[in-house]
Formats: structure tokens, C-alpha cells, sequence
């Protein structure tokens, strides 16, 4: 395993594959404030010239965090296909960019590789890989899913109606979600986030919502993205659940201080099989973003990107329904600017792709970040040219609850628009039946909250 | 200009283009080209001092060109103070929504990249000191220089302040210059004087530029009070940039945890009205003396 290069006159050692994968990161705040980031733009290409000589097999030895010390380490590992990632094993990291990018290189094919592929090397190449490298990788890959519509067609884009309310208020919620629909919005998920972490705020919710939809017919899924804990006593008290929701991370130490474990997963994946509302196979709705663990003091010196990888290789035995990135919501600290959430967002949109995740990016921000409104359109635009299976739709792009940015509904119409995609089948019906959609552009109805009270 | 030397104005033009124009001295493309200037208005002259400006509609009033119910959408924007019933040109928001937004958003960046104003610091007649965050972008991106005092202020407030006093307080930037020049003019006083009247003995509040909570932690070692009270500026969002928290914590040292400070947010204009925090405040801080205690350890002792 070499560790050092030379960047013509000027030579540059490693001690750790662990080091060259920090070092070989773009810029980001997070990995500067833990003091892991490159300390010159030469050292930065060094550590890409060090990992791009670097076979499978090198990064396959060293784990980044030690498999006996880690629960998210044993998840990776243990779910690895070891036939096909012995017929692997000896590329380089380099030649799997190209692989990747190769136009003989069909999805299906990559899909077969991902199952032999650990986070760290799917990490490894993304570090690699330029903006347009990762929209080429990620616009290949395709992953469908199925809860009580099937989410990731070719040819679609879904959204998630996310009608949050500051006080938890039924009506206030209600008016919020009316609006999306009327847009267009809430085929992959009608999800909210509660003020209020308790089973008879979030079984009201479940209930309302599950009502609306029988009521008008709309074929989608409801979840409350209340702890996880939460739900599963929900549940138990007949709330309707279609998808069971977690924010995870990747490493140990930083599920813990979410209060989440294998073990609790495997329990809340047992209970929506056997209690919840869905059709399923896929039940599982996941949340993730760069820089969590440093947020929570959990990186064990381990960069945001590889962490996140990580975080993706725990996810996945879980089979989950959607997986959602928010990157751009941890705050300054781990992710400063436009460009870098920009950046995080198409790395994470790929990684989540070629570990087989039905991947959608909220391309959001915070007020004390140095982005705006701009940053999130193009980002927006990016992942949607990217393939992103849906984004989330918020009202005017503004949580009154959890007082931050995301695309709004408008954006969703806009996105689909722009790129000549299509709702979910049985939800463009839906939209047409309303009269809200014609021919995949919106109807001059359209944008009515007030079409549902007749 | 009036009107009728206007009107005057085209007809003379008018008749001496025909003249013109019967003569054969004037083609037809001159003739389009000198009316459409004789039809331009008087230039207009801005005018400096008029009172007239441009503003947003109000909030609630609701954007939808021809709506199924217009009644049932002006019900629904009361519900709630998310952005619905907004409208929209095309896809795209109608431009009133857009701007509303860019103004909201630019609001909430000033209140966290701009400093509170030397002007402000002057007229409350404060100390001024600095954490260990040189700048703004040091403060977003190393949190743990905003949560301890740079050297020069160290010495500054050893040399200046109070030792030993019950409660000492501190006006801390935080997250939103805005809310600290919008509120602490009234909650100050009122602070003040609500722990003066009860008898507890504070010594001169101060400002710190680029701080965080726990940069009172490092006062108090300093200054060696029972209580330390910070008045800091919230995270903003686009609905508010002027809410600020209080945070006070009895005797701090390197044990301490998060779940030891009391905390009282949402005091802005819209929330807590910051004269009512003031004599709120005085409360909490005469129970916190009483119990030796703040935090989750105070909610025990209740």
C-alpha cells in the first residue's frame, strides 16, 4: 500500500489510509474544525494521486473505525457479497472511477458491483469524481422501491409534502399539506416534523393524515418523523404507519446519542411488517447528512464524506422505502457555504445511489450559513439532473417549525417542468382526476389549497 | 409641464410634420420617429423628498388569481404561518412572494454576519470585549472559540469588573446582532432594576462580540458570581431575527453540563415582550439564588 506522492516538485506523505481519505476530500468546514482537511490544494490532489493507486482490497483491510468496536463497521462488512467483491478485490480506486463513468457500464452492472462494494471504496471513488463525474455515476443508477406506491420509475420525480407546523396544530398542518397537493407535491411521502416527541401528538397526526387520504382517495404513504421509540409505541396503540422513520448516522458512538441501534432498526422493521398500514415490502424512511457525527463529537477522526458513506452501508440492510440527505441542515460549522452543500449534496446523492438506496436530497440550508436561495436552486437542479428519486416540498420554501430552507412546492412543479418529468404514476392519475395536472404541466387550478372544501 | 401646454405641444408638432410632409421633406419613418417623441411624456424627475415608498402587501392578504374559495384560503393562511395561498406565475412564484422571501432571508443574514453597532454599544454605555473568534466566519466555523474569551478580554474584565456579586450579567451577540439591539434597550432596565429592588447585588453588565453560551462559564470564573446570565441572539428564521434567549446557570465549573443552565427563549416583540422578560427574568433568578441551583437540578429541587 503506497502512501506517498509526488505532486511534481513537491513530495507528499500519509500515515493511514484514514488520512489520504480526509485529505482527499473537497473542501468543508467540518473536516477543518476536526482538523483532518488537507492543508494545501496540492497535499488535496496528493491524497486523490494516493487513493487512486489504491486497490479495493487495500481499503478492505483497513477500516476506517475497527470492526469489533463498531456496530455500523459489523453492518458494513456483514452485508457484503464476498463473491463479487473477490472478483474486484484487485482494481484500483482510479479504475472504478473510469468503470463507473464508462459508457458500457450499465446501471444493472452497477448495481451488481455495489453489492461487493464496502462505504469506504464507494467513499473512496466519490472522492475522485468531479460534479459532472458524479451526476454521469448517479443518473445511471435507478433504484425502485415499493411501500404503497413504488417510488424511483425512470422518467419521474416525487416529493415529499412536508406541511410542519410551529405548534403541531391539526388544521394549521392540514392547510399546509392542501397547498402541496395542489401543486403537485406529496407522491413520495406526506411527512411532518412534530414539535412534540409524544405518542398522542404523533398518533393524531398519523390518523389525520391517513383520513385525508382515504377521504380523497390518494395513493401515497403517511409518516411523522417523530424518534423512532415514538412511532413503535404509536403503532402498538393502532396508529397508522406506513413508513417507520430514523435519522441514522455512521458511526456507533453517534446512533447512540440518537438513541438508535441495530437492534432497535430490526425491531422497528419487524413491527411495520407485522403492525403497520403499508403494503410494503419496503417500510423504512431514513434520514442522514455530513457532518452529524461531528455535530454530535462522534467522528473518531473520520471525515464527513467517508462517515456518511458509512452511514449509507447501515441503511441498507434495513431495504428502506426512501432515503433522504440534509446535508445542508447541520449547520456552519461542518458545512459553511453554497458551494460545499452543494458539493456534499452530489456526493451524497451518488454514494446513496451506488450502495443501492432509493436516494432524494434536500438541497436546504440554514440562515447562518453563507447560502441562499440561489445555492439551493442550482443545487436542486443538479441532483435532479443527477436522477434524485424526490425531493421534499415545503410551503413558499420556508419551515415555520424547523426554521430552515428547502425546495418548495413551486420548485417541485418547476423541477418537473423543466426536465419533462412525471409524478408517480398513480399519483399523476390523482393530479389529473383533481384537475391539478394535464399533460404533466400544471392546470390553471392548479396552486388552490381551497379545491378541497367543497 | 401642464397638461393642456402638452396637448398644445402635439398638435403644433403635429401640424408642422404635415407640412413637412405635403412638401415631401419628411419620409414616412422621420415622421414615426419625431411623433413618437412629441408622444413621450416629460421626462421624469425623481422626486427626492416625497414620502411615497414601495412596500410588501400585507401578509395575510391572499395571492390567488380566481380561487374556488376565497374565504376557505384567507381561513387557511390564519391556521397557519406557513407561506400558502401565495399564488404563483407559472411554476414560479409570483414575484411579491419572491422578493418577500429575499427580504425575510437577507433580514435573518445581516442579523448573524452584521456586529452590533458601536453606536449601540456607546448610547447603553457598556464595556465591550470579544471572545476568542476573531471574525464572523471564525465564529460560524469553530464554535469553540466563541465559547471562551480571548486573552485581552480576560485581563480587561478582571481588571474592570465587580468581583463576588450575586449576579452578573452579559449581553452576548450570539447568532443575531439584530436581537440584541432590539430588545436589550427594554429588557435591560428592566432586568436591572427588578434584581436591584429585590435587594441582589449585580454588578456593571457587558457585551461579547462573537460569543456563544458557554463564554459565560469563563466570566463567571472570573468574576466569581453565584449567577451568570447571558441575554444572546437566537439562530434567526425568516419569520423573526429578533428573538433572543436567556441563559443563566448557577456557579459554573469544568463539570458542568448543558442540562445545568435554565434557559428562557422566544423573547422578541412577536414572543415574550422583552420589558415582561425583564421582571420574568427577576423571577427566575431569585429562585435559582434561593436554591443554589439552576437547570434540571433547579426543576428537581421544585
Amino acid at each position: 500500500m503506497i502512501l506517498k506522492a509526488k505532486v511534481y516538485n513537491k513530495i507528499f506523505a500519509f500515515q493511514s489510509l484514514k488520512e489520504v481519505m480526509s485529505k482527499a476530500n473537497e473542501e468543508k468546514s467540518g473536516d477543518e474544525l476536526v482538523g483532518i482537511a488537507a492543508k494545501s490544494a496540492s497535499e488535496r490532489v496528493a491524497a486523490k494521486l494516493v487513493l487512486s493507486n489504491l486497490t479495493l482490497e487495500d481499503i478492505y483491510n483497513n477500516p476506517v473505525i475497527p470492526y469489533e468496536e463498531d456496530e455500523v463497521t459489523r453492518a458494513i462488512y456483514d452485508g457484503l457479497n464476498l463473491r463479487i467483491y473477490q472478483e474486484i478485490k484487485s482494481w484500483t480506486v482510479g479504475y472504478l472511477r473510469e468503470y463507473i463513468l464508462d459508457h458500457k457500464t450499465t446501471g444493472e452492472n452497477l448495481l451488481h458491483i455495489s453489492r461487493g462494494l464496502t462505504s469506504e471504496m464507494i467513499a473512496a471513488v466519490a472522492k475522485l469524481m468531479s460534479t459532472m463525474d458524479l451526476v454521469c455515476g448517479s443518473k445511471k443508477l435507478r433504484v425502485q422501491s415499493h411501500c404503497n406506491t413504488t417510488l424511483g420509475i425512470p422518467g419521474t420525480l416525487a416529493f415529499r409534502c412536508q406541511p410542519n407546523h410551529p405548534t403541531d396544530s391539526v388544521e394549521g398542518m392540514l392547510a399546509s399539506l392542501k397547498e402541496g397537493l395542489a401543486y403537485g407535491s406529496g407522491d413520495a411521502v406526506i411527512g411532518i416534523n412534530p414539535v412534540e416527541d409524544n405518542v398522542e401528538t404523533v398518533s393524531r397526526l398519523l390518523d389525520t393524515v391517513k383520513n385525508f387520504m382515504i377521504k380523497w382517495e390518494i395513493p401515497t404513504q403517511n409518516c411523522v418523523l417523530a424518534h423512532v421509540t415514538t412511532q413503535m409505541k404509536a403503532i402498538e396503540k393502532g396508529a397508522p404507519v406506513d413508513l417507520v422513520f430514523q435519522s441514522i448516522a455512521g458511526t456507533h458512538k453517534a446512533n447512540d446519542a440518537f438513541g438508535v441501534s441495530a437492534a432497535i432498526l430490526d425491531e422497528a422493521f419487524a413491527l411495520a411488517q407485522r403492525k403497520g398500514s403499508a403494503t410494503g415490502p419496503n417500510l423504512m424512511y431514513f434520514e442522514t447528512g455530513q457532518g452529524s457525527e461531528v455535530s454530535l463529537d462522534a467522528h473518531l477522526g473520520v471525515d464527513m464524506m467517508t462517515l456518511e458513506a458509512r452511514t449509507y452501508g447501515f441503511a441498507r440492510g434495513y431495504r428502506p422505502f426512501m432515503t433522504n440527505n440534509v446535508s445542508g441542515f447541520i449547520g456552519p460549522e461542518t458545512i459553511y457555504s453554497g458551494r460545499e452543500v452543494i458539493r456534499a449534496d452530489l456526493e451524497d446523492l451518488f454514494m446513496g445511489k451506488l450502495h443501492g438506496l432509493p436516494m432524494g436530497i434536500a438541497p436546504c440550508y440554514t440562515n447562518h450559513m453563507k447560502a441562499d436561495q440561489n445555492d439551493q436552486e442550482m443545487g436542486t437542479l443538479l441532483c435532479a439532473m443527477a436522477g434524485s428519486n424526490f425531493f421534499m416540498g415545503v410551503p413558499g420554501g420556508d419551515d415555520v417549525m424547523l426554521s430552515y430552507q428547502d425546495t418548495s412546492y413551486h420548485d417541485d412543479a418547476s423541477t418537473r417542468e423543466i426536465l419533462g418529468l412525471r409524478p408517480l404514476p398513480e399519483f399523476e392519475q390523482w393530479l389529473e382526476k383533481m384537475g391539478i395536472l394535464e399533460n404533466g404541466k400544471l392546470t390553471e387550478r392548479a396552486g388552490d389549497p381551497s379545491i378541497f372544501d367543497k | 409641464m401642464g397638461v393642456e401646454n402638452n396637448e398644445l405641444e402635439k398638435v403644433i408638432i403635429q401640424s408642422v410634420m404635415e407640412e413637412l410632409a405635403r412638401k415631401g421633406l419628411l419620409s414616412q419613418k422621420g415622421k414615426d420617429h419625431m411623433m413618437s417623441a412629441a408622444m413621450m411624456d416629460t421626462p421624469i424627475v425623481p422626486n427626492l423628498q416625497s414620502e411615497e415608498m414601495v412596500t410588501f402587501p400585507p401578509q395575510e392578504e391572499m395571492q390567488i388569481a380566481n380561487p374556488f374559495n376565497a374565504d376557505a384560503v384567507r381561513a387557511m393562511k390564519k391556521l397557519t404561518p406557513a407561506r400558502i395561498g401565495i399564488g404563483r406565475a407559472g411554476t414560479r412564484p409570483k414575484t411579491m412572494s419572491l422578493l418577500r422571501f429575499l427580504a425575510d432571508h437577507a433580514v435573518a443574514q445581516d442579523a448573524v454576519f452584521l456586529d452590533v453597532s458601536e453606536e449601540f454599544l456607546q448610547r447603553m454605555n457598556m464595556m465591550s470585549v470579544q471572545s476568542a473568534a476573531a471574525s464572523k466566519d471564525e465564529f460560524l466555523q469553530r464554535p469553540e472559540l466563541g465559547r471562551r474569551l480571548s486573552e485581552e478580554a480576560a485581563k480587561s474584565i478582571a481588571e474592570k469588573c465587580e468581583k463576588n456579586v450575586q449576579v452578573q450579567i452579559l449581553i452576548v451577540d450570539g447568532l443575531s446582532s439584530s436581537a440584541i439591539e432590539a430588545n436589550i434597550p427594554d429588557l435591560l432596565p428592566a432586568l436591572m432594576q427588578g434584581l436591584k429592588s429585590s435587594g441582589i447585588k449585580v454588578g456593571a453588565p457587558f457585551f461579547i462580540k462573537n460569543g456563544r453560551v458557554w463564554v459565560q462559564d469563563h466570566v463567571a470564573s472570573i468574576v466569581n458570581c453565584d449567577v451568570v446570565i447571558s441575554l444572546i441572539g437566537e439562530r434567526p428564521g425568516l419569520g423573526t431575527a429578533e428573538s433572543l434567549s436567556a441563559y443563566m446557570i448557577y456557579r459554573p465549573d469544568e463539570n458542568t453540563v448543558e442540562a445545568d443552565r435554565t434557559v428562557i427563549s422566544n423573547i422578541h416583540k412577536g414572543g415574550i415582550p422583552p420589558a415582561e422578560a425583564g421582571a420574568h427574568l427577576t423571577d427566575v433568578i431569585k429562585q435559582i439564588l434561593s436554591a443554589k441551583a439552576s437547570g434540571v437540578k433547579l426543576n428537581q429541587q421544585k
